[in-house]
Parts: structure tokens; C-alpha cells; sequence
């Protein structure tokens, strides 16, 4: 028996939503009594025995090149061929966006029952229940799995990193050659910024903001903060920012430590996306924005007075 | 071409949230429902483009659902589609609901299969994956664009900061998102012709679910929201620091 943990890569570095995963997973490893294991497909450049200090012992490494890039197909064939092999009682893959195309798969495979963004370690105590977020982070969820072997897939920036000491013994591996279907062209990539899906904190924009030429202090006040930029779907849609950052029920869901949300009225729809973060700031000139009720910390005052002070105290703060 | 696309129906994206039954069961009383808005927006018109390119595409829709999933259907075909399929089961857990449209998949031979990334409601993006598994065919999640030439696909698919590029060949699942097509409104031909459009309604094939919901919870209120005048920015800055320890 052991918990295997899928751990994902990006062009050969393993991705932080991965620590993520062998965290919690090495913790389900502990409360079940038995050991984590890690699996890594494709080639890599990280020193992957030093991920032994987020707990797990093991990692078989599948360094077959042709496994690099996505195949939703492939990925679950190999990984349900070494689960089955170490007899995994539990398998955790972060639900990040490789984790919504391979989990699914996976489960039907290997007939498992799968809860997708899990928050919250599972409930062992009256058969297997694992908490995710439903409703759009309106509600929870207790799913209990009723098969042999269970999957988890954990929602990225639910359950946070912590590494201790150890390194982990890595295994080669080797499965079944399975060829990938689908081919990946080119790539486009998103320079000198923090991708949103994995970034801590957020600063997003909404039509408050008035048009595209005034982002500079947004994207100003972002890059002093290491955060990701996002903005509402009214902003989204007016092109004054590219989709991908489109943030709410229809576009991106988020769940950052810091969303700071600047002229953005707050409707049902875009808090949808953005009620999981942990700490929400408002800055909104209508002391009525429905956004304050949702909201830690807020300012009630106009971004272009407020923002710009807010650059010059972070700033002094880190001393520039 | 044969392209299936999955609906789903869901609550309003502006409803209440609340439970019954000892937190067992989402309380619909009042609840308006709508066509899961990434079905609708993306995955349906998508397949509705593709159709208006080249006519002798057929399009049908499946969902799996009660009755009263029927007027979603409708508002559906209204927007396109030749005609739709409903599979007669309530169930919740998704490799249940897989199950069924992958029977219904293998039986009419479809060439692409294009689902929405997730339901609002349960938030599992997990059809598409476990429908293409069952097929034994490649999955493509969450498509911000989708080209046909001839049975070779060209793709975008959202990764972490960015998109990339990808080819296929059908058959295909894919998952569609934001970018894949542009929100349309149903006219007035395209929902009187949806009343007389065939919609079949088949019985469930047995399958044993894997998951079943134990109960539901509201997740904790917020404490209030601290306001900070506008003339003290510094003030905020401090409180993000020392006390919530987010910069
Ligand atoms: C089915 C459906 C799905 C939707 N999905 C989404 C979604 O995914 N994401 C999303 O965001 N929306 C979504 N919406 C739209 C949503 O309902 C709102 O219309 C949208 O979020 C509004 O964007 P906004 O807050 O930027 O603009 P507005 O509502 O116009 O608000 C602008 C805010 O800026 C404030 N403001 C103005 N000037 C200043 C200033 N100088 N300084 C400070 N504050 C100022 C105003 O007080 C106001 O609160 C959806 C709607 C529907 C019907």
C-alpha cells in the first residue's frame, strides 16, 4: 500500500503546485499509516531528490522524453500502469490545469473515485470524505469515495507547503512506451509576469479604472508586490486587458493569499471566482460597491488618488 | 461530421446558495436555472460556428438529467443544434454521468465531442477527461480555440501562464473555455424552430457510482471588512504587513 503523488512539470521544473501536493500527500501517507511516494514523467533539471523534504521517500522518474509535454491519454496510462504496480491505496495530483486533464482519466481507468479541488485533508474517520469547493466557492462539498483506490486532486494554494528534512531515493522508471496523440506545436508564454493561476497575490482592475492607458500604475503596483495581474470580465471584454485574465464564474478561478481588487464593483458573478482568496482588499469609490461586503480590508476613495499612494508606501517599505 | 456537445443544467449565476435535509441536498426552491454558461457560451456556439462552415456537420446535444432539465435543452437547440438526446438519471457523481454519454457517444459514432471546462455548480471539470477514457480517444482541456482541417485538429489549450499550441487528430474530446467562441442570443426563428427539433429521451445503462456527496456546508462568514481612510494608505500598507501578513 502507499499514496502516490503525481508531480508535474513545466519545460523540466517542477511546478509549485506540485510542493503542494507531496505535502498533503506525504501528510494522507501519515494519517493512513503507510508511505508517500512521488512520480515524476518526463525528463527534468530539478534536483529531485532533495523534493524528499516535503516527506515523501521515494520517486520514480519516468524520464522518457516523449512524455515532456501534456498528453492527458499517455500521462493517465502510465501513471495508472506504476500506481497499480505499487499498489497506491491513494493518489494525489494537484488540480492545477495538467491535474484537470489527467485526473478525470485516471479515475475512469483505474475505476477510482476522484474528488476534484479538494481544500482539506480527508475524513478517515467513518469511511474516506474529502472537503472541496462547490457553487463556485459558494459552498462545500464532503465527498465521500466509495472504491478500493481514491483520488484526490487538490486545489492549488488550499493546503500549504511545508518541508522539513530528508531526501528521497530516486527510482528510474520505466512503463509501456505509450505515444502521445496530441502534439504540442508551440508554445506562448506570458514573459516578466506572475502567471495567475500560480500567483500569491493578485491586483486586478475593473472599469473603474476607466480604460487600458491607465494599467501602468496596476501593472506598477503588481510588479512591486510579485503579484499577478487580473481584471473583471467587463474589462475583459472590452479588450482593454487580454481573456486570460479575465477572473470570475465564466473566466478564471483564483484563490490567491492577497486580492487586491481596484474599481471593481464586486458583482455575484466575479467574486464567483475570486472568494477563495485569503485575504481581499478593496479600493472602490462607492462606499455602497457590494465588493466591501466580501471584503478584509478596504479603502473607500478614488484608485487614482489612492493607488499611486499605495505604490509610494510599498516602496518605502522595501526601501526603493 | 458528427459533433456532440454536452449541456448541463445549472443554477443562475446570481443564486442563492443554501442546504436542506440535514445539509444533504441544495435547496432549489426559487432557484432560476440556466444552460451551464460554458456549455452555452463556448462549447455550443463553437460547434455552431463549425456547423455554419461547413453545413453537412450534424450537431446533437446530450444531457444527463431529470425532466426538468428539458426547457435547458430547449434554450439550447434554440441556439443551434439538430437535435438533442436526454439520458434520464439525477445522478451526481461524474463517472456515472460519463458513463452514460460515453454509451451514447460510442453508438452514434461521433467525431468530436466538445464539453464545457466545468459546471458552475459542482465545479469537477471531470466529463471531458473521463468520457475521452471511456472512449479510449485524446482529450484536449481547456481550449481557447479550435481550427478544423479536414480530421486534423489545431488547438489552444490554457497552461500555466500562457497557451499553447497543439495538433490532433479526430476523434477528439475537448474541453472549451473562454476564447472559443463569443456569447450569442437565441432569435426568434432559432426558438421556434427548437420546439419541434427531436429530443430523445433514453433510460440510464446501470453503472455503480464511485463518489456520492455526503453533506454540504457553508463556508465561514467573513468577519466584516476593516475600512482604512483614504488619507492614511500607509495605514493599509502597515495592516497588510503586520497583521494579515500578505506583502
Ligand atoms: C452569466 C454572467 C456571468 C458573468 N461572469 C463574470 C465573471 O466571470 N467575472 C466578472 O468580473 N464579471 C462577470 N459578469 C459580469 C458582472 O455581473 C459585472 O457586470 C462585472 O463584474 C462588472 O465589472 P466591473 O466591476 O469592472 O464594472 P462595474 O460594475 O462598472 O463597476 C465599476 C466599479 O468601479 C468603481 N469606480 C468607478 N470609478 C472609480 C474610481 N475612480 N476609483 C475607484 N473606484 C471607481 C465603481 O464604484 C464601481 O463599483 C457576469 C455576468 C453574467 C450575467
Amino acid at each position: 500500500m502507499s499514496v502516490l503523488i503525481f508531480i508535474d512539470q513545466s519545460e523540466g521544473r517542477i511546478k509549485k503546485t506540485s510542493y503542494e501536493a507531496l505535502t498533503y500527500g506525504a501528510k494522507v501517507a501519515e494519517q493512513i499509516g503507510t508511505e508517500a511516494i512521488g512520480v515524476l514523467l518526463g525528463t527534468s533539471s530539478d534536483e529531485l531528490a532533495a523534493l524528499g523534504k516535503y516527506g515523501v521517500k521515494k520517486i520514480h522518474h519516468v524520464a522518457d522524453a516523449n512524455l515532456n509535454h501534456l498528453d492527458a491519454q499517455a500521462y493517465a496510462a502510465v501513471l495508472a500502469e506504476i500506481a497499480t504496480n505499487l499498489g497506491a491505496a491513494v493518489i494525489v495530483v494537484s488540480n492545477n490545469l495538467t491535474g484537470k486533464a489527467v485526473a478525470p482519466r485516471l479515475s475512469a481507468r483505474l475505476k477510482a473515485g476522484l474528488v476534484s479541488g479538494a481544500n482539506a485533508l480527508p475524513d478517515t474517520s467513518n469511511g474516506f470524505t474529502v472537503r472541496k469547493g462547490v457553487f463556485s466557492g459558494k459552498g462545500y462539498a464532503h465527498i465521500s469515495i466509495h472504491t478500493p483506490v481514491k483520488i484526490i486532486a487538490l486545489s492549488p494554494n488550499s493546503y500549504e507547503t511545508r518541508s522539513g528534512e530528508g531526501t528521497a531515493e530516486v527510482v528510474p522508471a520505466t512503463t509501456a512506451a505509450v505515444a502521445s496523440k496530441v502534439k504540442v506545436v508551440s508554445t506562448q508564454k506570458i514573459t516578466g509576469q506572475v502567471p495567475l493561476s500560480e500567483a500569491e497575490r493578485v491586483v486586478s482592475g475593473g472599469r473603474g479604472l476607466k480604460g487600458p492607458e491607465n494599467w501602468g500604475m496596476i501593472e506598477e503596483l503588481a510588479g512591486l508586490l510579485d503579484a499577478g495581474t487580473a481584471c473583471s470580465r467587463a474589462v475583459a471584454d472590452a479588450h482593454w486587458r487580454p481573456h486570460h485574465e479575465h477572473v470570475g464564474q465564466t473566466g478564471g478561478s483564483i484563490a490567491p493569499n492577497l486580492y487586491l481588487a481596484i474599481g471593481i464593483s464586486g458583482a455575484i458573478q466575479h467574486l464567483a471566482g475570486v472568494n477563495r482568496s485569503k485575504v481581499i482588499v478593496v479600493i472602490n469609490k462607492d462606499p455602497e460597491a457590494p465588493f466591501f461586503k466580501a471584503a478584509d480590508y478596504g479603502i473607500v476613495g478614488d484608485a487614482f488618488d489612492v493607488v499611486p499612494k499605495m505604490i509610494a508606501e510599498v516602496k518605502k517599505l522595501k526601501g526603493i | 461530421m458528427k459533433i456532440l456537445v454536452c449541456i448541463s443544467k445549472t443554477p443562475d449565476t446570481t443564486a442563492k446558495i443554501a442546504f436542506t435535509d440535514n445539509n444533504t441536498k441544495f435547496a432549489t426552491e426559487g432557484v432560476q436555472w440556466i444552460i451551464n454558461p460554458y456549455d452555452e457560451w463556448y462549447a455550443l456556439v463553437r460547434a455552431i460556428e463549425l456547423k455554419e462552415k461547413d453545413p453537412s456537420t450534424i450537431i446533437h446535444l446530450v444531457t444527463v438529467g431529470s425532466a426538468d432539465a428539458e426547457p435547458i435543452i430547449r434554450k439550447a437547440l434554440a441556439l443551434g443544434g439538430d437535435e438533442a438526446i436526454r439520458i434520464n438519471s439525477d445522478s451526481s457523481d461524474s463517472y456515472t454521468i460519463a458513463y452514460q454519454i460515453a454509451e451514447i457517444a460510442r453508438q452514434g459514432a461521433y467525431d468530436l465531442i466538445f464539453t464545457g471546462k466545468e459546471t458552475i455548480d459542482y465545479n469537477g471539470s471531470s466529463i471531458g477527461g473521463m468520457l475521452a477514457e471511456l472512449l479510449d480517444i485524446p482529450f484536449v482541456s481547456l481550449a481557447t480555440k479550435f481550427e478544423l482541417n479536414g480530421t486534423a485538429a489545431t488547438i489552444n489549450r490554457e497552461i500555466e501562464g500562457g497557451e499553447e499550441t497543439c495538433e490532433a487528430n479526430l476523434p477528439l474530446v475537448v474541453s472549451c473555455q473562454k476564447g472559443m467562441a463569443e456569447q450569442r442570443i437565441p432569435n426568434m426563428k432559432g426558438i421556434m424552430s427548437a420546439r419541434t427539433k427531436p429530443l430523445k429521451v433514453t433510460e440510464p445503462v446501470a453503472v455503480e457510482a464511485l463518489t456520492s456527496v455526503a453533506s454540504f456546508e457553508l463556508p465561514p462568514a467573513k468577519a466584516g471588512v476593516k475600512l482604512v481612510d483614504a488619507e492614511n494608505v500607509a495605514e493599509l500598507v502597515r495592516l497588510l504587513k503586520e497583521e494579515a501578513k500578505v506583502i
